[in-house]
């Protein structure tokens, strides 16, 4: 290749790549200016003239006080609390059946569970509903939870592809030491199997955090309603006021961005190990 | 499930447990129990039902919110009901008639060819992303970042953030007015002709990043020799690319695929927070919510989503009949 050529390949290669990384910016921090502008200032402004006042904060108070964002911050954190705690023991104790025990319908229960990954959620909640209905949990967050930790055959997979690189003569010699079944689990399985329950953590805490349809179809309650649904809502009162709802926008993508730029390395590998395993 | 203890025992004399690390601290068992059942094969010593107690409530979860809900939508699907009613009327197979032959309904599958068109041009931008990245690149890590984020995002603030820039003098108008091609300004979700363009394109914005970490971690897996290797055999950026990255991440785009037709089948927050349905951008999951919940039809409800089910079950299959493939086992 001559010169020329590989520079201007170097060089369109360096183009695309701010140019797309301006189409993800943008759109994000025209909410970020519009946040910090007043009302009348942001319909005599354009988006991307630069806020009078760049620490005025008016819009924030706004939002977390009569947008019910504390509320919804904590509804969240019991959800994942709760969600995330169930996922991992629900799914370590089916993958040390499945990976460690040989019993007789074992092909049958690993069947039942594959034939599951098939049937897409969103096709079955028209049924799914009537059975929330019918166990007393429709707007609970009970109903939340029992989808959460219900609905999650990833999380099992991932545990089952772990645990099989994890070798059985650690359990083997703990049997010899005279450890039952739960002691394994709970001494040895659990332990070993960490780095896999930090990916589902992430994966699953992520996906709990910005899940709306369940919290929006199940929990009408506003008193129950969770970060999403509370920022949801603010379509209606504030309909008018992008200034405040641009605020929501910014308070709700905050501790996402801090969690990214905490945990880039695990969140790159979790979503990749998450969707190929 | 404590009894299964029991079936373990103490052994005074056993040799010391092989270097087991970090595991080692393992609480002595009673020491009632008796012996020789302790160590007959890997895995199954002690009580038969130990696998089915670990079992029990992963299963039952399984088969509460999806065995059961399957089964119930095949049923509901044929009759009538409500929702609310103690009877359920059969009514065989009208419902699936209906849904066929009201084009307000069938054209929710309409919509989602947008999104899937759509997925396909978030696929391509991935690849070639994931590609130039793959290679070294200045600020490599923050490109990767910043393409990667808005995938994290919640979806009500994606839903909020495109509504601004889609808004009549929003965003996209200010951009297209800076660059003088205020011809082109729409009624971007006003529009019934626009409008699930709009929507595609959000949906691309939010999800290109996780196609494009999936491909690059596919890409940096291939080790680096390979490249040098090809590179003295004369090989180019192109022939690189063709003969080395495209093989080994087909069972990514296998995936990917698979993850676009249902995803593209399941929208929901985008539209329904944007249009909340209108002007033509009713997705399959806003239309079911609306007959089922709001117009009480479950029944006819139901029989979309049997449809859809069907739909989605048959492209998988063929799909896993093209790319029969050792690694896609899961969507």
């Amino acid at each position: 290749m001559s010169v020329l050529a590989t520079k201007t390949a170097t060089a369109s290669k360096y183009v695309t790549l701010v140019v797309a990384s301006l189409a993800a910016l943008v759109p994000i921090l025209v909410i970020v200016v519009a946040s910090l502008k007043g009302h009348d200032e942001l319909l005599t402004t354009g988006p991307f003239d630069a806020p009078a006042n760049w620490l005025n904060v008016d819009n924030y108070v706004t939002a977390f006080t009569k947008g019910k964002m504390v509320q919804g911050f904590a509804n969240t954190a019991i959800l994942l609390l709760v969600s995330v705690t169930g996922t991992i023991l629900i799914g370590t104790m089916a993958a040390y059946a499945i990976d460690r025990f040989t019993f007789r319908l074992k092909k049958t229960v690993v069947a039942a569970f594959l034939l599951a990954t098939l049937v897409p959620g969103v096709t079955t909640q028209v049924a799914t509903f009537q059975v929330i209905n019918t166990l007393g949990l429709y707007n609970t967050r009970g109903a939340a939870i029992a989808l959460f930790l219900g609905t999650d055959i990833v999380s099992i997979y991932i545990f089952i592809q772990f645990l099989g690189s994890i070798p059985r003569e650690l359990d083997e010699a703990a049997v010899l030491d005279g450890a039952n079944h739960v002691t394994i689990y709970r001494r040895i399985i659990l332990p070993l199997l960490k780095p896999a329950i930090a990916t589902v953590v992430i994966i699953k805490g992520i996906a709990i955090y910005n899940e709306f349809y369940i919290p929006f179809l199940y929990m009408k309650d506003t008193d129950l309603g969770v970060i999403s649904t509370a920022l949801y809502r603010f379509k209606g009162p504030f309909g008018a006021q992008w200034e405040v709802i641009s605020a929501g926008v910014v308070i709700v993508i905050i501790p996402t961005l801090v969690i990214f730029l905490l945990l880039q390395r695990f969140i790159y590998n979790g979503f990749t190990s998450g969707a190929t395993k | 499930m404590t009894d299964t203890s029991k079936s373990a025992r103490p052994e005074p004399a056993a040799p010391p447990a092989p270097p087991a690390p970090a595991a080692a601290p393992v609480v002595a068992a009673p020491s009632a129990g008796p012996s020789a059942r302790a160590r007959r094969r890997r895995g199954t010593w002690g009580w038969a039902g130990t696998p089915y107690l670990f079992l029990l409530v992963p299963i039952l979860l399984l088969v509460l919110f999806t065995y059961i809900p399957v089964g119930n939508m095949f049923w509901y699907s044929l009759t009538s009901w409500d929702g609310l009613d103690k009877t359920k009327d059969f009514v065989g197979i009208d419902n699936y008639v209906e849904v066929f032959t009201r084009p307000e309904l069938f054209s929710v599958f309409v919509v989602s060819l947008y999104y899937l068109a759509g997925s396909f041009v978030q696929m391509a931008l991935a690849l070639y992303f994931a590609t130039i990245l793959s290679f070294s690149t200045r600020f490599r890590n923050l490109f990767k970042g910043i393409l990667f984020f808005p995938y994290l995002i919640n979806g009500v603030a994606i839903g909020l953030i495109f509504m601004y820039f889609f808004k009549a003098g929003g965003t996209l108008d200010t951009i297209l007015t800076l660059i003088h091609a205020d011809g082109l300004i729409q009624q971007w979700t006003g529009n019934p002709d626009v409008v699930n363009f709009s929507l595609a394109g959000a949906s691309v914005w939010r999800y290109m990043g996780l196609n494009f970490v999936l491909f690059l971690g596919a890409i940096q897996s291939i080790p680096g020799q390979v490249y040098e290797a090809a590179e003295l055999d004369g090989a180019n950026r192109w022939h690189q690319f063709r003969y080395i990255i495209a093989p080994s991440i087909k069972p990514i785009i296998g995936l990917s695929f698979i993850l676009a037709i249902s995803g593209s089948l399941a929208v929901f927050e985008i539209p329904f927070i944007m249009t909340g349905g209108a002007n033509g951008s009713t997705t399959f999951v806003i239309k079911t919510m609306s007959l089922a919940f709001q117009f009480s039809k479950v029944g006819l409800a139901s029989a979309m989503a049997v449809v859809l089910l069907v739909i989605v079950l048959l492209l998988t299959w063929v799909q896993r009949k093209i790319v029969p493939d050792e690694k896609v086992n899961l969507t």
